[in-house]
């Protein structure tokens, strides 16, 4: 049976954002008869527009990083749904100040094209776009056949460095040179102790025996590479960060950010036990930890779980990474 | 044969009819190597497209099918609403203006509908979208040089039941890779029913 503090299934993302606004009305607003959620200082003269955004069910993202610093605005869908390009084209026209709008859009089919479209829309309108495809998931293989890598909790990354730098005044062509950069020293990979349930199916999207964990699974219980059994948050620390290491060249010496993002259901204190291995391994190999963000910041409703994700820095990123910031999810 | 603003409209209600009685179908199939909503987007979205072009009187079949296409962009999301969006905004630009398109000129605007579905998902053959059922069907039509909308139909039906043998390279299918065969695609169902619906429009 599903047990969830809910009133309508079908209604959950417009009562979500309904409580979301009103917490923090003096930040955020809701377009009217969108589900749109964008600063209240929007359009902000003289900057670069930054939207994000995809289906519900991630919170804080996207909304929750809505604000000085990272986004002026995120389009939010039904859980683990793409939002459709009307409402992406309403968060577009809302925050262009007339130095253009960028998109950091994660890579799964159906949000690239309702994004991309709706672009075509702003830009029929004469609005400037850019975006970039964030794909920070080792777990898929990447190919330029297929659809290739998922987009997970590495894109707050990117919200936060090309926001950094649109708050300075930068141009649309350097915001997006500096997310695409981001895109590309960003890995990422997570694994899941139990499944989730979109409200509106009343049913786990999959299931896991008593002792059995999926390791590289998507943030809307996509498969990921293997089912194994349940080990230590040690053993299960080095999966994953083997596979990131795998598919990412880090020396002696290099400077990284690390994130340890729980799924939704895992504790403080089980997100910690896995740093303390990450923090371990990193030290031995000589990287050295900038910064560490320890918390959700990109969930999968009620999984429990979590994903570790390694952002490769150097000094202009270290700058960006570092600058002011003020969202209900984020803050420097 | 003429196809005119009454044609283009019958076409619309025949899909939508074929899509709500299949709408478990599409569903189902959408489970077994998707995600479970192409059935509900399709059916919500076409739902929506026959309830807008009833009310209106169109002059011209560019606008009935620029509604068409927004419509579907706004209501049916995930991966299908831009794709079928795209290629109802394609027939759009391409029957701009006209009353009633000869079978040259539906035919182009088919064609032109076949190429916003690979601009926007930049899919080919062979990798288990709905591209493979409506790139041989077009092809036909375009060999053919005239609207023979009942073979194009029967064709859309093969290539649709081929798609089962494919392993999906676009689409959420992908993460399935080698476990998507056996299964045919979604899309490639909704589209088999559109050309269906279509021979049936003309048919009169
Ligand atoms: N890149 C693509 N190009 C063409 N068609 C695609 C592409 N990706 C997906 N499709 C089609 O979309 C269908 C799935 O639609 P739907 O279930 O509505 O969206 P989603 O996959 O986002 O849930 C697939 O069966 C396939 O035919
Ligand atoms: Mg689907």
């Amino acid at each position: 049976m599903m047990k969830k503090l809910i009133n309508d299934p079908n209604q959950v993302v417009n009562d979500m954002l309904e409580g979301m606004v009103v917490a923090y009305r003096d930040r955020l607003r809701r377009l009217p008869g969108t589900n749109v959620i964008v600063r209240n200082d929007a359009p902000v003269k003289g900057k670069v527009g930054i939207v994000s955004g995809g289906g519900s069910g991630h919170e804080p993202a996207h909304a929750g990083y809505v604000g000085k610093g990272m986004l002026d605005a995120a389009v939010c869908g039904e859980v683990f749904t793409s939002p459709t390009p009307d409402q992406v084209l309403e968060a577009i026209k809302a925050v262009d100040s007339g130095k253009g709008v960028f998109l950091i859009i994660k890579n799964y089919t159906g949000d690239v094209m309702n994004f991309e479209m709706a672009a075509e829309l702003a830009e029929a309108e004469g609005i400037r776009v850019a975006k970039v495809i964030v794909n920070d998931d080792v777990a898929v293989e990447d190919s330029t056949f297929t659809t290739g890598r998922r987009g997970i909790a590495g894109t707050v990354f990117v919200h936060k460095i090309a926001g950094a730098l649109a708050e300075r005044g930068a141009s649309l062509e350097e915001v997006e040179a500096v997310a695409k950069k981001v895109v590309q020293n960003v890995r990422s990979m997570g694994m899941a102790l139990t499944p989730c349930t979109v409200p509106a199916a009343g049913k786990p999207g999959f299931e896991l025996g008593e002792n059995e964990i999926e390791v590289g699974i998507g943030i809307h219980g996509e498969p990921g590479i293997e089912k194994t059994t349940l080990k230590t948050a040690d053993e299960i620390t080095e999966t994953l960060l083997n596979k990131i290491f795998a598919d990412m060249k880090l020396e002696k010496g290099d400077r990284v950010a690390v994130m340890i993002n729980g799924l939704g259901a895992t504790p403080l204190m089980e997100l910690y036990i896995v740093n303390k291995k990450v923090s371990e391994i990193l030290k031995e190999k000589q990287i050295h930890v900038h910064e560490t963000f320890v918390g959700e910041y990109m969930t999968s409703l009620e999984m429990a779980g979590c994903s570790i994700s390694l952002l490769k820095l150097d000094d202009s990123l270290i700058e960006l990474l570092d600058a002011p910031a003020d969202t209900i999810a984020l803050k420097k | 044969m003429a196809f005119g603003v009454e044609q283009a409209k019958r076409w619309m209600n025949i899909a939508n009819d074929k899509i709500q009685q299949q709408k478990q179908y599409l569903t189902e199939l959408d489970q077994a190597i998707g995600d479970g909503d192409h059935g509900l987007n399709t059916a919500r979205g076409f739902q929506e497209v026959v309830e807008k072009i009833a009310s209106v009187n169109y002059e011209d079949l560019g606008s009935l099918f620029k509604d068409v296409s927004m419509t579907l962009i706004a209501k049916v999301g995930g991966a299908s609403g831009p794709l079928y969006g795209t290629a109802f905004l394609k027939m759009s630009l391409a029957l701009n203006g006209k009353k009633e398109a000869d079978d040259k000129e539906l035919v182009a605007a088919l064609e032109a509908a076949l190429s916003g579905i690979k601009a926007r998902g930049k899919a080919s053959v062979g990798e288990k979208t709905m591209v493979d059922v409506w790139e041989p069907v077009i092809e036909l039509l375009r060999e053919k040089g005239s609207m023979q909308a009942k073979e194009a139909a029967l064709l859309a039906k093969e290539k649709m039941e081929h798609t089962k043998e494919l392993e999906a390279k676009k689409g959420r299918a992908a993460y399935l890779g080698k476990r998507s065969v056996g299964h045919i695609d979604p899309g490639s169902a909704s589209s088999y029913f559109l050309f269906a619906a279509l021979a049936e429009a003309l048919e009169g």
